[in-house]
């Protein structure tokens, strides 16, 4: 389970990161390797991006995250990197629901009021993100109920175990 | 209140009166996996514990994005797939028939009904009045194993189709023209539903062209309704007792109505990096291209090698344009032989690769090099795409790809008619 507030600093991104920008198709023969897939996260869209990263860094990115395909390989490796969540303007469907099915929040929120290497604190529960270099509160929007509850319990796998069903 | 296409199937799938907005756990008529999302699909199948498929004939393994495997790593994800089948008793596709989509068009989809899919282009099945997304593996996983799926009901978008298709037009510039309208995210987690009084006149393959890249606009689904084109389809293909017909009610409630006047249109491209970045051909033509790729789930039918073959007949391509040409089924390939197209592509140049995805997502058959060009009639230009982050992908038409292909540069097609 993601811990209820998440500290860390922002990594700022345009608009429209597709899944090809977060892990090319090109290194598909890898997906069944995924600690060699996960070298490769962010590589054409930010070179050099998987040694940069620290753990429990966030991802601030701008309209449309993660456009494109249904590899849900992207979020895997955003994970791998330690990345502990993903603020986006918008995201789009597939990311959006793959990402937390493995368990990575996504807060959608007006990320044009955090900076590069901002230091952040999100708080799930309340779902606002406080950033502590500028002092602004964000506040971000709700997920579906059972969106919340696959998160909580750390993915869709988890909350599968243990439910064996769908709960509304 | 009346009902949506979308609302419509969801209501019926859920047993619900569902409406957009509202959360439904409905069943899944069909779930399938290819062999890039596959692996960790059955990964996430045996994690969760589950040890059996909850509808076998309705589950389906295709091996068509890296297939024939180009490295052994695919080689090895092929084999969990095929043990798997075996395992489970699900269908399995192999290397040579073709395009999940296409297949799922040609076999299995009816309307009304609930289609999952490990891919994003699932949406492509919409064409026949089904209610067909793409999911990731841990979603499907759970499909495979419950034969059911939570989904958000979709407000919908009503594009309304008027005139007919003027000379050198066809449905890919039709989508490509309305995504760039609607934006790449402007229809994020929203329903296109295709209506309008052009619908009688738009055939299945170029409703399969279109249906398929709703999800370019961010769209859950493409839903067109089941008519009689729908019945000529599924009777032509051996399965005309599924049809049942399906039409949106008259008071359905549009988030927004978007009309097109099919008559306006003229041939359109994408240009890099995103495939909402559209201009009209007219406007780019010139750019030199080193390669052009016909082919896909999005134009890899019969009715664009057609287009292609009888603008290439006689013809070469430029000698700095390679030509490569994928059918999109088994099914495709043999009436492409039987029609003459392929000797007709064949002898002005091209190389035709095996039925499947292809050069389209840069695994192998057309990886572009440093800085080189690509005219593609596939439904993504993203950055690395075909497998080069510094190369070039503009979309297009089978016919303006035929066109381009001759002249070496990006050519509006109405110059070979």
């Amino acid at each position: 389970m993601p811990d209820l507030v998440l500290k860390g600093k922002a990594i700022k991104l345009g608009d429209n990161i597709s899944t090809d920008d977060i892990i090319p198709g090109r290194f598909a023969h890898l997906r069944s390797n995924l600690p060699e897939l996960a070298k490769h996260v962010m590589e054409d869209a930010t070179p050099g991006f998987a040694s940069k990263v620290k753990s429990g860094d966030f991802l601030v990115a701008g309209k449309n995250f993660g456009l494109g395909s249904s590899r849900e390989h992207a979020p895997v490796v955003i994970k791998m990197s330690g990345v502990g969540a993903i603020l986006a303007k918008s995201a789009a469907r597939i990311f959006f629901r793959n990402a937390i099915n493995q368990g990575l929040p996504v807060l959608l929120c007006d990320t044009d009021k955090i900076g590069d290497g901002d230091e952040l604190e999100i708080n799930l529960k309340g779902g606002t993100i406080a950033n502590l270099t500028s002092g602004i509160t964000l506040s971000c929007s709700r997920m579906p109920p059972i969106m919340s509850v696959i998160l909580k319990e750390g993915g869709l796998i988890p909350y599968i175990q243990k439910r064996r069903d769908f709960k509304l | 209140m009346g009902k949506t296409l979308a609302e419509k199937i969801l209501s019926l799938k859920s047993h619900s009166e569902a409406k957009a907005g509202d959360v439904v756990v409905a069943v899944v008529d069909l779930a399938f996996v290819q062999d890039t999302t596959g692996p960790l699909t059955i990964r996430q199948f045996k994690e969760s514990g589950f040890e059996a498929l909850a509808k076998p004939q309705q589950t389906i393994i295709f091996l068509d994005h890296a297939a024939p495997s180009p490295a052994q790593q695919f080689s090895n994800d092929h084999i969990l797939l095929r043990r798997f089948a075996e395992e489970m008793g699900c269908c399995i596709y192999e290397v040579g028939d073709g395009i999940c989509h296409q297949l799922v068009a040609e076999k299995f989809a009816n309307p009304g009904e609930i289609i999952v899919g490990a891919d994003s282009h699932t949406v492509t099945a919409g064409a026949l009045g089904a209610f067909a997304t793409g999911m990731g593996s841990s979603d499907i996983a759970v499909a495979l194993a419950l034969g059911k799926t939570w989904f958000r009901v979709p407000e919908s978008f009503l594009i309304d189709l008027n005139g007919v298709f003027p000379r050198g037009v066809y449905a890919k510039d039709l989508i490509l023209y309305l995504i760039g309208q609607i934006g790449a995210d402007g229809a994020n987690y929203k329903a296109l539903e295709f209506g309008g009084k052009a619908l009688a006149k738009i055939t299945m393959s170029q409703r399969l062209t279109i249906a398929n890249m709703a999800v370019e606009a961010g769209a859950k689904v493409g839903l067109f309704p089941g008519d009689k084109i729908t019945q000529d389809f599924l009777i032509e293909h051996g399965r005309g007792g599924n049809y049942k017909p399906l039409y949106p009610d008259a008071e359905a409630n549009y988030e927004r109505v978007i009309p097109v006047n099919l008559d306006q249109l003229e041939p359109m491209l994408s240009l890099p990096h995103t495939v909402d970045n559209v201009r009209p051909v007219t406007r780019v033509k010139g750019v030199k291209i080193q390669q052009a790729f016909i082919g896909t789930c999005t134009n890899g039918r019969l009715e664009d090698l057609a287009v292609a073959a009888e603008i290439l007949k006689g013809k070469k391509r430029h000698p700095g344009t390679r030509l490569l040409i994928a059918p999109a089924s088994r099914q495709v390939l043999i009436r492409a032989i039987e029609k003459g197209y392929i000797r007709s592509l064949v002898e002005a140049g091209a190389a035709i690769l095996p039925p499947g995805c292809a050069a389209c997502l840069g695994l192998h058959q057309g990886v572009l090099g440093d800085g080189e060009v690509c005219l593609s009639t596939a439904n993504r230009n993203f950055k690395g795409r075909m497998g080069n982050a510094e190369a070039m992908i503009y979309l297009a038409s089978p016919a303006t790809a035929a066109a381009s292909a001759i002249k070496g540069e990006i050519t509006d097609p109405r110059e070979f008619m």
